[in-house]
């Protein structure tokens, strides 16, 4: 009971993205393709996991003054190996996002989430946690990813869906869901619909 | 040559503005800017540390991490480029740390104004994505100086901007949903849309 909580809980309940203000910055520029969102989504979801799992390890080892660098080694260990592997078997995917792969270190929900979690708990648990955050994390990608690849190139993951104006179609592709603001404007959409869902999520000011 | 830098200069600054071209630093651009005081002193936090650990980083990399940058030690065929990761994170906790430290030592006035905002700037994508992108373009030294001070001044300019639009936003009326985090959102994506009309521009 208590380890589905964990996993299911951030995906709608506590979303690192729309509710902890978490990880937003690696989110958005990889979106504009679905087969970037599912391999940045993958390598989030491990590394969130994995590296709750080692802090969660060494966690009576840690000095609490050292605590960050500590973190941030394991995080970056991590982060190091995904970047090697996606290199190796996926170097196209891996040149067209750039910078970001390497800004999984920086991405607020690992370092949360071993900071929050994995310090307090064991490590079976943290590792759970750190997978249910990362789906959390995944799924606002996603559904950013789907609206502007559908839309801005009319295909899902590289297939037609929406035959384009140019080929011979009917759809005129919407050049601004590939341009940067369309993701805010996107993730702000999901963020009012899911609070239009659960309305204990509504800030007061 | 003075061209070439100020370019360089103006394009960190507006065309590949950092939060709103890139989206980087964006947990606290979002978080932080509620109050344009605050936003302010992390404005500033940020051109220091970025101005710093960006040239550092271009060092590190051009004299010890890049293929054949040990040709000086004798070693002229190692390649330890795939341990930039770590040596720049790195680098950047420990200036961070540094830099409060003499920061709290020798300018106290300073260091309280900044107070809480120094510790956060390690975690802070912007920084360790500027490094990021100073390899990926291979800047020598001189343009890094230039790209580490440009892309602070403009992340700061960016965040200070946001939060100017957030306290005038308190009188208006949100949609209940939308409140907070929701519009805040929305607010960037329109000033990422201004900005994008620089986009066009060339130096």
């Amino acid at each position: 009971m208590k380890l589905r909580e964990t996993i299911f809980d951030p995906i709608f309940k506590n979303n690192p993205i729309a509710l902890q203000i978490l990880g937003i910055c690696s989110a958005l520029a990889v979106t504009t393709k679905l087969e970037t969102v599912l391999v940045m989504s993958i390598a989030v979801v491990l590394v969130t996991g994995f590296s709750s799992f080692f802090v969660s390890l060494i966690r009576n080892y840690i000095p609490s003054s050292i605590r960050i660098i500590a973190q941030m080694i394991v995080i970056a260990s991590l982060v190091i190996l995904t970047d090697q592997i996606l290199k190796a078997f996926l170097y196209d995917v891996a040149k067209s996002m750039s910078v970001y792969i390497g800004l999984i270190i920086t991405n607020c929900i690992v370092m949360g989430r071993a900071e929050g979690y994995a310090m307090k708990n064991g490590p079976i648990m943290s590792f759970f946690d750190g997978v249910g955050n990362g789906l959390g994390y995944s799924i606002v990608l996603i559904f950013v990813g789907v609206f502007r690849e559908l839309f801005g190139s009319g295909t899902l993951l590289g297939f037609k869906i929406l035959p384009l104006v140019a080929d011979g179609g009917w759809y005129q592709p919407n050049g601004m869901a590939l341009l940067s603001p369309s993701a805010f404007f996107l993730i702000g959409f999901f963020i009012w619909g899911l609070r239009t869902w659960k309305k204990d999520q509504i800030e007061q000011e | 040559m003075l061209e070439h830098y100020l370019s360089l200069f103006l394009k960190a600054v507006f065309v590949e503005n950092l939060a709103l071209a890139f989206f980087l630093g964006m947990c606290t651009f979002l978080a932080v800017s509620k109050k344009v005081k605050t936003s302010i002193g992390l404005g500033i936090a940020v051109i220091v540390v970025q101005s710093i650990t960006i040239p550092v980083n271009n060092l590190i990399y051009n004299y010890l991490l890049k293929e054949g940058a040990l040709a000086w030690a004798g070693h002229p065929d190692v390649d330890l480029s795939f341990l930039g990761l770590i040596s720049y994170i790195g680098v950047i906790a420990a200036i961070v740390q540094i830099l409060e430290m003499t920061l709290d030592k020798y300018f106290p006035a300073l260091y309280s104004a900044l107070g809480i905002f120094l510790p956060l700037i390690t975690v802070n994508c912007a920084i360790l994505g500027g490094s990021l992108f100073m390899v990926e373009r291979d800047y020598n030294f001189p343009e890094s100086v230039v790209f580490g001070f440009g892309s602070g001044v403009g992340w700061a300019l960016a965040i200070m901007a946001l939060a100017g639009i957030r306290e005038k936003m308190r009188y208006s009326d949100v949609p209940e949903g939308l409140r907070g985090l929701g519009i805040t959102f929305i607010t960037v994506g329109l000033m990422a849309l201004g900005f994008l009309a620089f986009s066009g521009i060339q130096l």
